[in-house]
């Protein structure tokens, strides 16, 4: 069986604090969709109400056509896995795994049958009679996905599920909970600060900040043609560059940047969405090259990338960073120009102060 | 390589040692004593004393008493100092911080005022049975260890557990026996014995509370011991021990093991 889940209008509160504000989230039958953001963003927030752990004070939850607003969480049939496993301690890693058959009340022979058969399928078979204390970090996150999987709940949710666990297992453990998500199908909301870890196993991924989303889309879509300022600080678009269009010919337009220095953004690869904007780009979206119609620079520090080099540039503008060819490598202290790669650029509006 | 000790260590140790435990020995010596006062050391050997104690009839009724108090004042006490504990450690949070000072008042109030206090209101403020009154105060007395060794545990206990429960379908409700409980346990047996002990062998508060026909041992001690001051207390006392220490003993075997090994 899988659903949608669908958060509409949602407003949450902690006391007085507004920690969610008029949220609205989608995510379709068999979709993966993570919330990604700093801590206090309100992703937890979203996923403690989904579960049911907390209430909103305005808006509604719909899991398919069931309303889950008001639901008891213990009736919303979610399987959850939690950042620090919470597995049973005084159960063995079987009824750890058989325990929310035990609450449908499933007959213990059948429990055990499913029980063993997941446990099975997350390569523990060998561990059934553990207690959780005699388990690795890894092993306690693979029962905690049984558990949860066990009872074929029509939607998952993960509450930073890999963060205590070492980086070559982190990445081991989100192939496996992608495999495992996707072989049933299920619906899952998945919570997580870490970035490579949401764009690695997510059809979608929304942005978080102060209770909002800002941006939701595919992890390529994000990474490349990011919506804000925020969003494209937060997906490593390391030069932010106000700028001013000022001039238009007929197929550029002339914008100019503090300091003074001006550009010409040719029309045909830069779509300009106002007149303040800001030109946001990664280092290697900025070419260095001794001449040409770019931002005029003093090269600092060079630093080796491996496959570039990489510049801590001075320019009216501030400081910036750059990446140069390896093939012409430039010293210290040169001047040089910043050529910005259309394919590699957004232009953003600018925030309004 | 041998480790080198200082001799004033080892003196201090033994000193510490004898300390604790030489009272215990002029007890357990004194109750075998061949003469009609107590003395240290002991005169001649008997189990005269022994015999006395289990004679007079005022020690084995006011024993059961005791023994209720203690298994219904510390079951009363646990009743109220689970959930505040559960309570405490849940929202720790949300919670004013005083409060979890306001359960250890039983051990700060000097207990003869706090007696006094029971006698005035419960005893004779509202007329309570002295029996009731008894397990009240008792109840009142062991609430401090029973919250605060049970919060110790339940503060390391991770509460999404819980959430975890509920979230597979179990009420809340039924999370708390079937999840919290088991694994708080330990601090529950823990709790239990020193509550246990601290009722069995309370003084200051029965005083207040005991009346006509009904007593506690450690009361009916302190009667004998003014009218007689013979061994029999010293024997009584030592059988007293032996009760602690059993049932020490038992709590560890049946709930304290099985707990472990499990």
């Amino acid at each position: 069986m899988t659903v949608s889940l669908s958060i509409e209008n949602v407003t949450a509160h902690y006391g007085t604090t507004k920690v969610l504000e008029d949220l609205s989230l989608h995510i379709a039958e068999g979709e993966l969709v993570s919330l990604l953001g700093s801590s206090g963003c309100g992703k937890t927030t979203t996923l403690r109400l989904v579960a049911g752990f907390l209430e909103p004070t305005a808006g509604r939850i719909m899991l398919g056509d069931r309303d889950l607003t008001r639901l008891p969480a213990h009736s919303r049939d979610i399987g959850l896995v939690f950042q620090t496993y919470a597995l049973f301690p005084h159960l063995t890693v079987r009824d750890n795994v058989a325990f929310g058959l035990k609450q449908r009340g499933v007959s213990t022979k059948e429990r055990n049958t499913r029980a063993n058969d997941m446990i099975d399928r997350v390569g523990l078979n060998a561990l059934a009679d553990r207690y959780p204390a005699n388990l690795s970090g890894g092993q306690r996150q693979r029962v905690a996905l049984a558990r949860a999987l066990v009872i074929e709940p029509p939607l998952l949710m993960f509450d930073e599920p890999l963060s205590n666990l070492d980086a070559k297992l982190r990445v081991d453990m989100r192939v496996e909970i992608r495999r495992l998500q996707q072989a049933n199908g299920t619906t899952a909301l998945y919570v997580t600060h870490d970035q490579e870890e949401a764009f690695s196993i997510s059809d979608r991924v929304a942005i978080m900040n102060a209770g909002r989303i800002m941006q939701l889309d595919a992890p390529e879509v994000l990474y490349s043609r990011p919506a804000n300022a925020f969003v494209a600080d937060f997906v490593g678009f390391e030069n932010m560059i106000p700028m001013k269009a000022i001039a238009e010919s007929g197929d550029a337009v002339r914008a100019e940047m503090p300091g003074g220095a001006t550009l010409s953004l040719p029309k045909d690869t830069f779509t300009v969405p106002a007149q303040n904007f800001i030109l946001a780009t990664r280092p290697e979206g900025l070419l260095v090259a001794p001449s040409g119609d770019g931002i005029p620079t003093t090269l600092g520090l060079r630093t080796y990338l491996g496959r570039a080099y990489q510049y801590q540039c001075e320019t009216p503008a501030g400081e910036l960073k750059a990446n140069g060819p390896l093939t012409q490598p430039f010293e210290s202290g040169s001047n040089a120009v910043l050529i910005p790669q259309a394919e590699q650029c957004c232009l953003l509006p600018a925030e309004p102060a | 390589m041998q480790r080198k000790t200082h001799p004033l260590l080892i003196a201090f140790a033994v000193l510490t040692f004898l300390f604790l435990v030489g009272p215990l020995i002029i007890i357990i010596g004194a109750s075998f004593s061949d003469t009609s006062f107590l003395t240290f050391p002991p005169r001649g050997l008997t189990l005269h004393w022994y015999q006395n104690a289990f004679e007079i009839s005022a020690f084995k009724r006011t024993f059961l008493t005791s023994l209720m108090l203690a298994v219904g004042g510390t079951a009363l006490s646990m009743c109220i100092g689970i959930p505040a504990a559960y309570a405490m450690a849940r929202y720790r949070v949300e919670l004013p911080r005083f409060l979890g000072n306001v359960f250890v008042l039983p051990i700060l109030i000097p207990e003869i005022v706090l007696g006094f206090s029971l006698m005035k209101s419960l005893a004779m403020g509202i007329n309570l049975p002295i029996m009731v009154s008894l397990l009240v105060g008792h109840a009142l007395i062991v609430l401090p260890y029973c919250v605060r060794v049970v919060g110790a545990s339940l503060n390391s206990f991770d509460f999404s557990i819980e959430e975890a429960a509920v979230s597979l379908g179990c009420p809340r409700w039924k999370a708390f026996f079937t999840v919290l409980l088991p694994n708080v346990k330990a601090g529950i047996i823990a709790g239990f014995i020193l509550a246990f002990i601290t009722s069995l062998n309370d003084v200051s508060v029965s005083i207040f509370l005991t009346g006509p026909g009904v007593s506690t041992l450690p009361i009916q001690l302190l009667a004998h011991m003014e009218q007689f001051f013979d061994p029999t207390i010293a024997s009584v006392s030592v059988l007293l021990m032996g009760v602690t220490v059993a049932v020490m003993a038992i709590v560890e075997r049946t709930l304290g093991l099985t707990f472990l090994t499990k």
